[in-house]
C-alpha cells in the first residue's frame, strides 16, 4: 500500500532525476576516439583542469555568486527586519506583495526589463544625459556589476522569505530585555537577532547560492558576451559545439562545486542542513 | 493625590526613597491609561501594584523602565530624574512576564550578559556570576541551556540575571502567571526571602491579590489609571477606602440599599429587598443616602440555632443553605437569606461541627457589625458581587 502512494514520486525521481544523472554521469566519462566509437576515459575533466579559461570561468562564476548571495543578505536583511517587526497589518502586507510583484513575470521578462533601462539608448543613461551627470549615453550593460544587479533582483524573493519567518518567530521581550540590561542596537543585532534568525540566514543564502550558480538567462543577458558564466560553457559544449560528453562533465563538475561550497557554508555557520530547510 | 510611603524604619528620615513618581501621565488618545499618578516607593522596600486587566498597570511599569515616555509627570529613581533616558541607561532592571531568557546562550552567558555589556573583565563576570547563581540556590547551572530548566528554575535565572547588576530598582511583570499552583506558591515565599537577603527594591505589579498581599510592604490598589489606595496588605484588607478595594481583595459580599439610619460612625442600611443590617461607615454618609455595604466570608460567624448569635450580642440571619463549596481550608457555603433572598457566601470552618451540613438545611448567621463596611454607593466599572 505504501509503496502504490509513493509509486508517483518514486517514478518522477527515478525517472526524471536519477536516470539522467546516470546517463549523464557515463557520458562524461567517456570520450569519442573515432567517428561513432567511443570508449571509456576522464579526458573531458582532464580538459577542464588544463584548460585555463574553463577553470577561470569556474571559479569567477563561484565569486561571483557568493557575492551576489551576500549583496541580497545585506539588502533582504533590513526589508525583512522592517516587515516582521516595524510594521503591522495594512502596510506589511502591501511591502511584502512589494516584493513579490517582480515574480508575476517570468526571468525573461525581468531580464528583458533591466536591459530596457540598462541599455545604452535606454532608460537610466538617457536620464543621466538629462540630469547632466554624462555627456553623452554611457553602455550600462554587459559589465559584471550589471550581472550583479539582475542576480540580486532575481533572488530577493528566496532571501526575504526565510527571514522574514526567522525574524518573526524572535520574542519583542528578548530585545526588550537585552536592551533592559544594557545592550545597544548593534550588539543586540549580533548577539541576539543573528544568532536567532541564523537557520533562516542559511537557509536563504543556500537557496539564493544555488539559484545563482546554476542561472543561465540573467549572467548571459545582461553580461554578453564578456559574462563568462560557467552554465553559459555548459551550454556552449551541449548545443554548438555538439560535444554533451564534455558537457555532461561541466554539469557534474558544477554540481561538486555547488554542493562543496554549500557544505563548507554549512560547517562555518555551525548549522544542519535538516534545520535549515526546515526553515525554507 | 499623592500617596507617600515611608518606611517606619529609623534610617528613612536620611534616605531617599528609590522611585519617586510625580503627576505621571500617559494617554492614548482619550483614553488615559496612567492619570496623573504620584507615589514614592522607599528604599528596600517589597512594593506592589495591584490592580485587573487593563487598569495601567503595565503601562505604568514600562514607563519606569524606560520603555515607553510618560506624556506628564516626572519619574526619580535614586534621586535623578529620567526623562529621556533609556532603558539600558537607567538604574532599574526587569524581569519580563515570560521571563525573556535569551535561548541561545548558556544560563551563565545569560546571567552574565549585563556585566559583559558594561565591559567587566571575563573573570570577574565568571566569579559575579557564580556568586549570583549560588544566592539563588542554582549552583553549578552556568553551563546548562535554558530549556533544560525547570518553571522556578527559570524564574531564579531571570531574577538573578537582574539582580547581579545590583539595580537600584528591580521591577516584576507578574512573574507568576505562567506557573502552576504548587510552584507559585513555592516561588512567593522565595521572591520575599531573595528580597529581603538583596535588600534591593522590588516593584511588583500583579493581578492576583494573594500574591500582593503575601508578598509586599505595600500595595497599591490600581483602577483605571488611577490609584484607589496606597497601604500595608493589613490596611487594604480591613480598612479599604473605596469600594472598589473592598471589592477587589479579598472575598467580599456586597449588599446594595439606602442608609435608613446613621448613629455616629455605625449606619443601618435597608436593600431594596428588605434586607436589614448593620455596617461601620467609611466617609461620610448622611441619612436616605444611597450606599454599599461590604461583609468578608470569615467575618459572619454560622450557627445551627439563631439564639446562640443572640447571646453573643450579635445581629443574627435566617438562612436556607444553597450551596456547599468544599475547598479544604477555603471552603465556603451559599447561604439564602430567609426573608430577602440575599445570597450570601460565608466560610465554613473545617472543625467538625459542620460536617454534616446539608443542602436545604435552615442555619442562622450573623456578624460584628464594626468588621462590615460600608460606603456612599459610587458607579465603578469593576464591581463584582462576589470576589
Amino acid at each position: 500500500m505504501l509503496m502504490l502512494l509513493l509509486a508517483p514520486a518514486l517514478l518522477w525521481l527515478l525517472g526524471l532525476i536519477v536516470l539522467p544523472h546516470v546517463e549523464l554521469g557515463i557520458l562524461s566519462m567517456r570520450a569519442r576516439v573515432a567517428p561513432r566509437v567511443y570508449e571509456p576515459s576522464l579526458a573531458q575533466f582532464r580538459t577542464f583542469f588544463e584548460e585555463p579559461l574553463y577553470w577561470h570561468t569556474f571559479m569567477r562564476t563561484a565569486l561571483m555568486s557568493l557575492a551576489a548571495t551576500a549583496i541580497t543578505l545585506l539588502l533582504a536583511f533590513p526589508i525583512a527586519w522592517t516587515i516582521a517587526k516595524l510594521v503591522r497589518g495594512q502596510s506589511k502586507a502591501m511591502l511584502f506583495i512589494l516584493c513579490l510583484i517582480p515574480f508575476w513575470v517570468s526571468e525573461t521578462v525581468r531580464t528583458l526589463g533591466w536591459m530596457i533601462l540598462l541599455r545604452e539608448s535606454g532608460v537610466l543613461p538617457a536620464f543621466l544625459v538629462w540630469l547632466g551627470v554624462t555627456p553623452a549615453p554611457v553602455e550600462l550593460l554587459y559589465h559584471d556589476a550589471t550581472i550583479l544587479v539582475g542576480l540580486v533582483y532575481t533572488s530577493m524573493l528566496f532571501m526575504v522569505i526565510p527571514l522574514i519567518s526567522a525574524l518573526e518567530s524572535l520574542d519583542d521581550s528578548l530585545i526588550e530585555a537585552a536592551y533592559d540590561l544594557g545592550g545597544n542596537g548593534w550588539s543586540i543585532l549580533r548577539q541576539i537577532v543573528i544568532p536567532h534568525a541564523a537557520p533562516g540566514i542559511v537557509a536563504g543564502c543556500i537557496v539564493v547560492f544555488m539559484l545563482t550558480l546554476g542561472n543561465y538567462l540573467t549572467p548571459t543577458l545582461l553580461g554578453g558576451k564578456s559574462s563568462q558564466w560557467f552554465t553559459e560553457q555548459i551550454y556552449t559544449q551541449f548545443i554548438t559545439r555538439f560535444n554533451w560528453e564534455q558537457g555532461a562533465a561541466f554539469g557534474f563538475l558544477l554540481l561538486a562545486l555547488s554542493t562543496a561550497i554549500v557544505w563548507a557554508g554549512l560547517k562555518l555557520s555551525g548549522q544542519k542542513f535538516g534545520e535549515v530547510m526546515q526553515k525554507t | 493625590m499623592t500617596h507617600p510611603v515611608s518606611d517606619s524604619s529609623a534610617a528613612s528620615d536620611a534616605t531617599q526613597p528609590d522611585l519617586q513618581a510625580s503627576r505621571v501621565a500617559k494617554h492614548y488618545g482619550a483614553f488615559r491609561a496612567v492619570d496623573d499618578l504620584s507615589f514614592e516607593v522607599a528604599r528596600g522596600s517589597f512594593f506592589s501594584i495591584l490592580g485587573p486587566s487593563g487598569c495601567g498597570k503595565t503601562t505604568l511599569l514600562r514607563m519606569i523602565a524606560g520603555f515607553l515616555e510618560a506624556d506628564a509627570g516626572q519619574i526619580h529613581i535614586g534621586g535623578k530624574a529620567m526623562n529621556g533616558v533609556p532603558p539600558n541607561k537607567r538604574p532599574v532592571n526587569m524581569v519580563f512576564q515570560h521571563l525573556a531568557l535569551f535561548p541561545m546562550m548558556s544560563v551563565g552567558e545569560n546571567v552574565g550578559y549585563g556585566l559583559a555589556r558594561r565591559g567587566v573583565a571575563k573573570d570577574e563576570i565568571q566569579r559575579r556570576v557564580g556568586d549570583m547563581l549560588e544566592r539563588v540556590s542554582l549552583p553549578g547551572a552556568q553551563n546548562k541551556r535554558v530549556d533544560q530548566l525547570s518553571g522556578g528554575q527559570k524564574q531564579r535565572v531571570a531574577i538573578a540575571r537582574s539582580l547581579v547588576l545590583e539595580p537600584t530598582l528591580l521591577l516584576l511583570d507578574e512573574p507568576l502567571g505562567a506557573l502552576d499552583l504548587k510552584l507559585r506558591e513555592h516561588m512567593k515565599i522565595e521572591l520575599k526571602a531573595l528580597q529581603a537577603a538583596f535588600g534591593t527594591t522590588f516593584v511588583y505589579i500583579t493581578h492576583d491579590q494573594s500574591e500582593a498581599l503575601v508578598l509586599s510592604d505595600h500595595v497599591a490598589v490600581m483602577n483605571h489609571g488611577r490609584f484607589e489606595q496606597v497601604g500595608t496588605p493589613q490596611q487594604l484588607y480591613y480598612e479599604p477606602q473605596t469600594p472598589f478595594v473592598a471589592g477587589f481583595v479579598g472575598a467580599n459580599n456586597r449588599i446594595a440599599g439606602r442608609a435608613t439610619e446613621v448613629h455616629g460612625s455605625t449606619v443601618t442600611l435597608t436593600s431594596a429587598q428588605g434586607l436589614v443590617i448593620p455596617a461601620r461607615a467609611i466617609g461620610q454618609i448622611a441619612k436616605g443616602d444611597a450606599v454599599e455595604a461590604f461583609v468578608r466570608p470569615e467575618v459572619a460567624r454560622l450557627a445551627r440555632q439563631a439564639s446562640v448569635l443572640k447571646d453573643a450580642g450579635l445581629p443574627h440571619f435566617s438562612a436556607r443553605v444553597e450551596s456547599l463549596l468544599f475547598d479544604g481550608a477555603n471552603s465556603a457555603v451559599l447561604l439564602r437569606e430567609a426573608q430577602s433572598h440575599t445570597e450570601f457566601r460565608i466560610a465554613l470552618p473545617q472543625t467538625g461541627e459542620f460536617a454534616d451540613l446539608t443542602v436545604g438545611e435552615t442555619v442562622a448567621f450573623g456578624f460584628d457589625a464594626q468588621r462590615a463596611v460600608c460606603f456612599a454607593a459610587s458607579t465603578t466599572a469593576n464591581e463584582h458581587v462576589f470576589s
